[in-house]
């Protein structure tokens, strides 16, 4: 394997010679675990090591629930009430699982911006990211389908607008639609397959996951500064980095750590904050809930979708140009997938010969625009769709695709980044001055 | 005990201008009640408990259903075994499909449901409504005084303004808590309607917040041990942050050199 000059593992026993001759796996986990590591990497490159968590918390408190839970329109709802009061521990196990799905969205939002920030999509890259933005569609689709479960108010409403979506598909919309749910509407069939696929999602992700972490230990991790290791020799190697244990897996439990004091607080004391009163009511084909809205993680999507509306100019050209093909509906279909496939092309929309925005100008105000921007896209998908929310979301739909299509390509031309340090260990050193000569890094 | 902080609870809403709860644009109020369990600390007044199982047993029972709610949780309202057991037979009949016939109520089954009028299970209506979530959406009211789903029950058993209409044959009472200002259910409550053993205030609002308490218990009965468990997993996360916090400055402290 190619990647950063270092230490391999040397079985030295004979059993440890018999096993690594026949599968040496001990020599995968060593390598992996002794990654060299970027030394200057910040308090924003914690965030991998919770999404693993995340995962992991997500498939175990799972794997509980599912012990306990009926995937039937009749009973589902009963058997999460079940769980709520005759399981033991259940309670907590479902409202972990319940606020696990929040804490995996921000880590996976924050994780995004942080890549975006820092040019970590920029070649040689790119697969990590394109790996990663798949791994994020999967997460969605699998909270989605996880929010049908409870088969309350929500659950069910959430589904028939979601699944509506595909309708809009034009010719084969709406076979496509019979097709997903199983039958003309959210019914039983629909529960039944989103639990299935509820189920097997995560661990899709997890191998996903494993071809993530895989891919960015060939490129080798980015940095703060996104100067590339020294890869001549071992020793100049080391000069730039610090093997993943303990440096790295300490610092990251730490975070891991207060993170999860936050985590467990919102679990012990407000487990339904970030909840919808009205999946409290058992799902009702027959009665509509005033406000239909998604999860916090969907609202900037959402708002994308309801951004564009028949009287946007946009659309009645693209309406006009397809012979009526492409309708309002269709259009926001469109634009909301196209706004994270925007996210996934990064890598190709950015001309920039700088990688990290660091040392980039005038980048830097495009990008905490976008951030705000996302907030603002985040609240407007929870407003009502009526004046002035409608405008609002349409011009910041607009910035949206605005950064990824047109600031992006053009920031590379017109800017005119700052020098960023010849080498890592100049960074590291700036900040933290120079280690004593005989201190040597702890074994 | 706590009797006497509900009481002193009750007369500081009473005395004091109640903190408003309401949305903008003015058309449901949502009160700011104050309840035992609230807050990082709060726990349940068992003696409001039992009332609002009273008030629930006699007046709301005739028409809604508690269903997801098992009888014998009620020994968790400091009832004793016997209590339960003579509180269920003598209260409620379930049908039971190996008799093919009703029978008294024993404590494994559930409170029945009630589709009669079509009334809605009270199972989990203090966790299936809200108070205010705003200003402007962001939840920072619900954030600062929890999400208000026993507020929202007691303003609105407290909230009828004495007025009635009558829309489509069918008789709608104004009430200042429900979406939309008319409400079909007539007002539930009259003052002095009940006596309680504990001799308890049994006003209107009084009777309110007592069954919107009980309301609350019902749908989250394991709250107390919830808190407790973020209470615990926090001082523990927290020390286990500061004892990586303290590992991790050792164990960098070579690489990092002494410029600062």
């Amino acid at each position: 394997m190619s990647g950063i000059p270092h230490d391999h593992y040397e079985p030295k026993t004979n059993g440890e010679k018999w096993l690594h001759s026949r599968l040496p796996i001990v020599g995968l986990l060593y390598d992996t675990l002794m990654i060299p590591t970027p030394k200057n990497l910040n308090w924003m490159w914690i965030w991998g090591i919770v999404l693993t968590f995340c995962l992991a918390l997500q498939i175990v408190t799972g794997i509980v629930l599912v012990m306990h839970y009926t995937p039937h329109v009749d009973m589902a709802f009963a058997s999460i009430e079940h769980i709520m009061r005759n399981v033991n521990g259940g309670y907590m196990i479902r409202y972990l699982h319940m606020n696990g799905a929040s804490l995996f969205f921000v880590a996976v939002y924050i994780h995004i911006f942080r890549g975006l920030f820092y040019g970590s999509y920029k070649a040689p890259r790119e697969i990590t990211w394109i790996i990663g933005m798949l791994i994020y569609l999967m997460m969605m689709g699998t909270a989605f389908m996880g929010y049908v479960l409870p088969w309350g108010q929500m659950s069910f409403w959430g589904a028939t607008v979601i699944t509506g979506l595909f309708g809009a598909i034009p010719f084969v919309g709406e076979a496509i639609q019979t097709w997903l749910l199983g039958g003309p509407a959210v019914d039983n069939a629909t529960l039944n397959r989103f639990f299935s696929l509820h189920y097997l999602l995560p661990f899709i992700i997890a191998a996903l996951v494993v071809v993530h972490i895989w891919a960015f230990h060939t490129t080798g991790n980015n940095n703060p500064t996104g100067v590339e290791v020294r890869r001549g020799s071992k020793a100049d190697a080391e000069k730039d980095t610090l093997p993943f244990w303990p440096y790295f897996v300490i610092k990251d439990l730490f975070a891991l750590a207060v993170i999860l004091v936050v985590f467990w607080a919102i679990v012990g004391y407000m487990p339904n904050y970030l909840g919808h009163p009205d999946n409290y009511i058992e799902a009702n084909p027959l009665v509509t809930p005033a406000h239909i809205v998604p999860e916090w993680y969907f609202l900037p999507f959402y708002a994308i979708l309801r951004a564009f509306t028949g009287e946007v100019w946009v659309v009645q050209i693209a309406s006009f140009v397809t012979g009526g093909i492409v309708d309002a509906k269709f259009f926001g279909v469109l634009a909301m997938f196209g706004a994270i496939l925007a996210m996934a092309l990064a890598p190709w929309l950015d001309t920039s010969s700088v990688r990290s925005g660091k040392y980039r100008p005038m980048f830097k105000w495009w990008f905490y625009l976008l951030i705000v921007d996302f907030f603002a896209l985040m609240w407007l998908g929870a407003m009502p769709a009526e004046e002035p929310y409608a405008t609002f979301s349409l011009i910041a739909s607009a910035y949206w695709f605005g950064y990824f299509f047109v600031i992006l390509p053009l920031l590379g031309v017109i800017e005119k980044p700052e020098v960023p340090p010849e080498t890592i260990e100049e960074d590291f050193n700036a900040h933290y001055g120079k280690a004593d000569a005989d201190a040597t890094p702890a074994e | 005990m706590f009797k006497k902080l509900a009481i002193g609870a009750a007369f500081a809403i009473a005395l004091t201008p109640a903190a408003s709860y309401a949305a903008g644009g003015g058309e449901q109020h949502v009160e700011d009640f104050h309840f035992s369990f609230e807050g990082p600390f709060g726990t349940w007044d068992q003696n409001q408990l039992q009332r609002g199982l009273q008030i629930y047993t006699e007046v709301c029972a005739a028409c809604h259903g508690l269903q997801y709610v098992p009888l014998r949780d009620l020994e968790a309202l400091g009832y004793s075994e016997e209590q339960v057991i003579a509180y269920a037979a003598d209260n409620f009949e379930v049908f039971d499909p190996e008799l093919d016939d009703f029978r008294p109520a024993i404590p494994t089954d559930h409170f029945p449901a009630n589709n009669g009028v079509g009334a809605p299970d009270l199972s989990l209506m203090a966790k299936a409504r809200a108070g205010f979530h705003g200003p402007y959406g962001l939840g920072i009211n619900q954030l600062v005084k929890g999400m208000g789903g026993a507020e929202y029950v007691a303003s609105l058993l407290d909230g009828y303004t004495g007025e009635e209409k009558e829309e489509a044959g069918t008789i709608l009472y104004e009430n200042k808590a429900f979406p939309g200002g008319w409400i079909s259910m007539a007002p539930p409550l009259s003052d002095e309607q009940l006596d309680f053993a504990d001799g308890h205030a049994n006003t209107v609002e009084a009777m309110s917040e007592d069954v919107s308490a009980f309301l609350m218990w019902a749908a989250e009965p394991k709250l107390m041990d919830r808190k407790n468990a973020g209470f615990v997993g926090v001082i523990f996360l927290t020390v286990l942050s500061v004892l990586l916090y303290l590992v991790n400055k050792r164990l960098w402290a070579p690489v990092k050199g002494r410029k600062h």
